[in-house]
């Protein structure tokens, strides 16, 4: 479904990703783990399509098209969706005005006919029961005073409704509490198919107790240093990052 | 520029306006002072960032008043926005027309100032408040006065329709006078069209008594020819427990300046500003806001927001004055702009003078650019670029609209502005 091929990204000059490799098959869930600034969160910003980053080398090719080519809403509209690590406030556009929109755009670009209003709310309605989450807040301003955990269902509302082939959670665990994070993850496994990928970004080994990974990969500086099944995870939780660190310093010597 | 040059613009006017026979005294006197002050020098602190005698003097090469337009049923019924069933009184290049107006048998009472003289006219908006006053009480030769009588609602809005047009860029001076007397409640609705884009300059004054507990609306849609020279002094005199609520849109036009001042006289009334300002191209809108609170308990709320794309150029200035005696109140200004371009620019100037010690005030303004994570986000949820930004845009200014109480005129104004942040922005 996806490969990255020695991808090198900068933002304002610094050299971020040093040369990315990886192999996501449908149906496969990859946990992307890391200390802090070793370029995770980078990743899942290059792969939506964020202007900041400059692509320098390498490819991405999803389904058989080149990612990088595409702008973020023909990404979005190809399937990848991408739960950010700070939802956006925006004052005055509530989750349901600017959804109906982005619900029909990405089902048009699918060949699929366009939701009515009354659809629309249907469909709505049996997705905001998968994150317990209320009408009422998806008709306030997006994010605009929402707690943490409703910020964090919110996205992956969206996500159940966008109905994405990609889904890369960007840190979506930071901050939860146990059950808000019991609560997206359990969303964010109802809506696993044979079909689908998930690329879950995350600093702690705690959700990966709930969405539990085919592959992890640990990425360093820039590199994916270390891949491994779930079991790296319990081994990272266990003993920290420095074994790595070691290790990828003394490889690359 | 000179003295020379601005008393040579006021001159000029005064020179090609013949006297008319009503409102000697106030057209004497205003007369003298504009002779003495003549029209704002660009240095003067009150039209720093707005040279509109400049403007004036390098745009209108006719100084004379402009003739009524040739102005028809048809052409005023295109103007006529959906849903709105009020009254409707049409001027022709500030001349009140009373066989194109329209009335549905409300009860309120009418003059025409040129036929029967309004005693009360230039005592709130007071000749030497600005030079543009004392033109337009020098120059107007015609304009209604409008009186709603004690505990009268009237329940469908009186639409003011303004045509202007004038071929070699005369002058337009429109002129109203509103009492709303005691417990009395109505609600206006203005708009001005061109009917080319001739340029011309319009300097209109409006003064409006709003009486003890009266409560009154006033929206304005400014979308006027890129050729327009505008000027608007309005003024409101507020008493006891009145409230009294303005909107001004403006969407277009060559230099508009909006005097807008709003007189708080009493204890329990409250005064509310609203404006949005979406300017393409080369229009420059300058809002010069003054909100005086005079007694305790007394309220004012104000948000101007901004769209600038292009050349185009905001001002704002939100004066708020506290007096000593006025202890309790409540003042609140908000400005907020975003620029879409690096040439569109903005200035903004809160002014406050607070002599009383127990009051709430606020006040704050904001420049920036449209929120580019905001437009990511959306983007990455499939919105197209210049569907995320219409979004983002029209969200900014929906705080605005939803402030103008008639829902089939903000309707109107919400469709132009949709149109607009569809289109060129």
């Amino acid at each position: 479904m996806l490969t990255i091929k020695n991808l090198h990204a900068s933002i304002e000059g610094n050299e971020i990703l040093r040369g990315i490799n990886l192999e996501i098959k449908a149906g496969e869930v990859h946990a992307i783990m890391g200390p802090n600034g070793s370029g995770k969160s980078t990743l899942a910003s290059v792969l939506a399509g964020r202007e900041e980053y400059e692509v320098t080398e390498g490819e991405v090719i999803f389904q058989g098209k080149d990612l990088l080519e595409m702008a973020p809403e023909e990404r979005a509209r190809e399937g990848v969706f991408l739960a950010f690590q700070y939802p956006v406030e925006i004052p005055g556009v509530s989750t349901t005005n600017f959804l109906r929109t982005a619900v029909n755009q990405v089902r048009e670009h699918r060949g699929q006919e366009a939701l009515d209003a009354v659809k629309f709310l249907s469909v709505m309605k049996e997705k905001m029961q998968l994150v317990e989450i209320d009408q009422k807040l998806l008709s306030r301003s997006l994010n605009e005073g929402f707690s943490g955990g409703e910020k964090k269902r919110n996205e992956i509302f969206q996500m159940a409704m966008l109905e994405p082939t990609l889904s890369i959670l960007d840190e979506t665990d930071s901050g939860l509490d146990i059950d808000a994070l019991r609560i997206v993850s359990n969303g964010v496994n109802k809506l696993k198919t044979p079909e689908t990928a998930t690329i879950v970004v995350t600093h702690y080994q705690r959700l990966l107790d709930y969405i539990v990974p085919d592959f992890v990969h640990v990425l360093y500086k820039g590199k994916i240093v270390k891949s491994g099944s779930k079991e790296l995870a319990l081994e990272l939780e266990e003993k920290g990052y420095d074994w790595i660190k070691e290790e990828a310093e003394s490889a690359s010597v | 520029m000179t003295t020379i040059t601005k008393n040579k613009i006021a001159d000029q006017i005064l020179g090609l306006h013949p006297n008319l026979n009503k409102y000697q005294e106030i057209r004497k006197n205003s007369k003298a002072f504009l002779q003495d002050a003549g029209l704002p020098a660009p240095k003067e602190e009150e039209y720093k960032f707005t040279a509109i005698s400049k403007k004036l003097d390098q745009v209108i090469k006719n100084f004379g008043p402009a003739h009524p337009a040739d102005l028809d049923q048809e052409l005023v019924q295109k103007e006529v926005f959906e849903g709105f069933e009020g009254d409707l009184l049409i001027f022709n290049n500030g001349i009140y027309q009373s066989e194109l107006s329209r009335f549905t048998g409300q009860d309120y009472t009418f003059k025409v100032l040129e036929l029967e003289e309004e005693g009360e006219l230039g005592k709130i908006a007071k000749t030497e408040k600005d030079p543009f006053v004392a033109l337009n009480n020098a120059t107007f030769r015609s304009g209604v006065s409008i009186h709603v009588g004690r505990n009268k609602q009237i329940e469908k809005p009186i639409f003011l329709l303004f045509f202007n047009q004038a071929n070699k860029g005369e002058i337009i001076t429109p002129r109203l006078y509103i009492q709303v007397e005691d417990n009395a409640e109505v609600t206006f609705l203005e708009n001005t069209v061109s009917l080319n884009d001739a340029p011309y300059f319009s300097n209109m004054v409006t003064e409006i008594k709003v009486a003890q507990n009266a409560h009154v609306h006033y929206s304005r849609l400014q979308a006027e020819s890129r050729k327009a020279i505008v000027v608007n002094n309005f003024e409101t005199d507020i008493h006891r427990d009145a409230t009294f609520t303005s909107s001004v849109i403006s969407l277009s036009g060559d230099m508009v300046r909006n005097n807008l001042t709003l007189n708080l006289l009493d204890s329990g009334c409250e005064g509310n500003m609203y404006g949005l300002y979406l300017l393409n191209g080369k229009t420059h809108v300058d809002n010069h806001t003054n909100v005086d609170h005079t007694k305790p308990h007394a309220e004012s709320n104000e948000l101007y927001k901004g769209i600038l794309a292009d050349q185009s150029r905001g001002v704002f200035n939100g004066k708020i004055f506290v007096r000593q005696d006025a202890q309790k109140t409540n003042a609140f200004q908000q400005n907020n702009n975003i620029l879409l371009s690096e040439d569109a620019t903005v200035n903004t100037k809160p002014q406050l003078e607070i002599w009383a010690d127990d009051v709430k005030c606020s006040h704050g303004c904001t420049t920036g650019q449209l929120d580019e994570e905001a437009l990511f986000y959306l983007q990455a949820r499939g919105l197209a670029k210049e569907q995320a930004k219409g979004l983002l845009l029209y969200a900014f200014a929906g705080e605005v609209l939803e402030k103008i109480s008639d829902d089939s005129f903000r309707e109107f104004v919400t469709i132009k502005v949709q149109e607009r942040l569809g289109s060129s922005f």
